[in-house]
């Protein structure tokens, strides 16, 4: 077990494109880490950097306190789970779990027994003798997974191992993931482009965009407050309402316009400074149906969602970008197509980003339900 | 209903029958007296081992295939030997200029054979390796490793370089990683080009003319065309050779052949 340290690693396959680019992140002992992004953000990129298959083009990587940054794969004792699985097919489950003991010179019983602890661990036991071609999908990825376990290495890293399995398949081999981690308390460093899974999975998660790390925190925190536009829309589903809005300063308190509100909204914020220009942003939990006179935006539902615990409206408001809005109600609400709705976006849970920047807007001391920090507990 | 296939069958009948058809006759002719092969009529009127007692017997041709088969496997060895890991850096190894490095190993399969033939005299002559094994072996490799490195550089890139990235994490050197993994992954590649080169060096015929002084160490193609003598070519125990060079490959290939199925049926990745 060991803790992993990225210090100002930069990769660049061609001169002028970086796939990293002066990336930092630590990677705490023990702790399972998820790197989540668009695909070509270059989070497996730096997987591939932390086991050695890639080497950075500036830059340190650490692990264990020992720098490896130039140490090729087999000398920095990490383990890897492949999106591909990469099986062995010229080799039986057997002596795929145990190849990598094996190459480590360890002795035949030990690797015996390594195998079958594995095995029962993850319940493979009867496919022991067979090849991947005769295993399916599900099989294969578990035996994937074994043979990165069969062997204690300093940090295990995964690489979308879930991504090829069925849906259902996927859910229930994600938490399974989660209580393996918690059992071993290995460090681990998982990449996903599923938004989900980094939430359910990370003891903290590092938002990624174009080979830089955009946020990294634990995955509420992450959500709740997200550092700029682009984690706010990539993390939580459905995704983030985003609407820009002219900033106002009257009387003493700030407040907003938008060709979305009805009115110009006011601001629970006193003092501070907002620039001119702003995008605001609430999730679809974070606004309630209402009547029309009480609501901050008004527009018609063009499509019904029952998703089961919740239903999933999209209403059409002028002047969005994306000229409607979603909005999550209890499942038993009564809307019809075509509707008038009204709603009233809870102003404590109101994002703000800055129009050209896109960074989030701080909130400065907030008056009236209290600071979004303290925000009870999302639905 | 099955005309499709119906009329695969019969178009791969015939192309084996014209293929065939030549090989057949020199079967055939291989046991026909000599005096009958030139005489016109049926050749099956009688039948005769004449021929093959004496290519055997008084021309000594188990020498000759000696020769050839101590050639042709040397070279095959060698060119596998020393081919695979080149062409695994080919193919795999981030490095320079790894394009002018094929092109230009190409480029130097295209080299004239005639061309090479004077120099390369007086380089085996000045080395004493004229009339001798080594100096056979290493003038095919100006044909066979081009060939070899060609082939398997193409085979390797075929493979998912994912497995070489989860040998390497599970603690395999780059060469354990070749050996380990990717040779035998290869494996139906390397059968095929090990089978091209050996075609290639059984067959050889200028080289082998040149670089032999002596029955010794002459290969099959040359002292097949040795036989002919001052008056008259034996026409007969040319065709015998013929048929048994042609035997000797024919084993080569059908074992080796084997290997390959096994190989493709062992492979399959993920789903």
């Amino acid at each position: 077990m060991a803790s992993i340290e990225l210090a100002h690693v930069t990769k660049a396959y061609e001169a002028d494109r970086a796939a990293v680019s002066d990336l930092n992140l630590s990677v705490a002992d023990g702790e399972l880490l998820v790197l989540v992004g668009p695909s070509g953000c270059g989070k497996s990129t730096v997987l591939r950097l932390v086991a050695g298959l890639e080497l950075p083009t500036s830059g340190r990587v650490i692990i264990g306190g020992e720098d490896v940054t130039t140490a090729p794969p087999q000398a920095r004792d990490v383990a890897m789970v492949f999106q591909s699985y990469a099986l062995y097919p010229h080799m039986t489950v057997r002596q795929n779990l145990g190849f990598g003991l094996r190459m480590r010179g360890v002795p035949a019983s030990d690797i015996a027994v390594a195998v079958d602890r594995t095995a029962g661990m993850l319940g493979i036991g009867e496919l022991l003798d067979r090849r991947p071609a005769q295993l399916s999908g599900g099989q294969r990825q578990r035996v994937a997974l074994g043979r990165a376990l069969a062997r204690r290495a300093r940090a295990y890293l995964l690489d979308e191992p879930l991504s090829n399995l069925d849906p259902l398949l996927r859910v229930d081999t994600r938490s399974e993931l989660a209580l393996l981690h918690r059992q071993l308390g290995s460090t681990m460093v998982y990449v996903t482009h599923d938004q989900e899974e980094a939430m359910t999975l990370g003891s903290r998660i590092a938002v990624m965009r174009d080979g830089m790390v955009e946020q990294v925190g634990q995955p509420l925190d992450v959500y709740r407050h997200p550092a700029n536009r682009f984690v706010a829309s990539f993390i939580g589903t459905p995704r983030v309402n985003l609407f820009p809005c002219v900033c106002a300063r009257s009387s003493g308190t700030w407040s907003l316009a938008s060709p979305v509100l009805r009115r110009p909204v006011v601001l629970p914020i006193r003092d501070g400074e907002l620039p001119p220009r702003v995008d605001a942003g609430f999730r679809p939990q974070d606004a309630d149906l209402c009547d029309a006179n009480d609501a901050h935006v008004v527009g018609s539902t063009i499509l019904i969602e029952p998703l089961g615990p919740v239903t999933l409206l999209h209403v059409r408001v002028d002047g969005t970008p994306e000229s409607s809005l979603r909005l999550v109600v209890p499942a038993d609400t009564v809307v019809h197509h075509g509707e008038q709705v009204g709603i009233r976006i809870r102003l404590d849970r109101l994002h703000l980003f800055d129009n050209s920047t896109g960074t989030r807007i701080v909130e400065p001391p907030r008056t009236g339900v209290g600071p979004a920090k303290m925000a009870p507990e999302h639905r | 209903m099955k005309k499709g296939p119906d009329v695969l069958r019969v178009t791969a009948w015939i192309l084996t029958a014209a293929l065939m058809l030549p090989l057949a006759w020199a079967v055939l002719a291989s046991f026909t007296p000599e005096q009958r092969l030139f005489a016109g009529g049926p050749l099956l009127r009688s039948l005769t081992g004449e021929h093959y007692r004496a290519i055997f017997i008084e021309r000594s041709f188990w020498m000759p295939i000696g020769n050839s088969l101590i050639v042709a496997l040397g070279t095959t060895a060698v060119s596998l030997l020393l081919g695979a890991p080149c062409a695994y850096a080919l193919a795999r190894l981030p490095f320079k200029g790894h394009r002018f490095v094929l092109a230009f190993v190409l480029a130097v399969s295209m080299f004239p054979q005639i061309a090479m033939v004077p120099s390369l005299y007086l380089i085996l002559r000045s080395a004493h390796l004229l009339d001798t094994y080594p100096g056979l072996v290493l003038p095919y490799l100006t044909f066979a490793l081009p060939l070899a490195v060609w082939l398997l550089s193409g085979f390797f890139r075929q493979l998912p370089a994912e497995l070489e990235d989860a040998a390497m994490i599970d603690g395999a050197s780059r060469v354990r990683a070749l050996r380990e993994v990717v040779l035998p992954l290869a494996g139906p590649g390397v059968a095929t080009t090990g089978i091209l080169v050996f075609l290639y060096s059984w067959n050889e015929f200028l080289f082998a003319l040149s670089f032999t002084l002596g029955p010794e160490r002459y290969t099959v193609p040359v002292a097949i065309t040795l036989f002919r003598g001052q008056y008259q070519v034996p026409w007969g125990q040319v065709l015998a050779a013929a048929v048994i060079a042609t035997s000797v490959v024919a084993v080569v290939v059908l074992v080796a052949q084997k290997r390959i199925v096994a190989g493709l049926t062992s492979g399959a990745l993920k789903g």
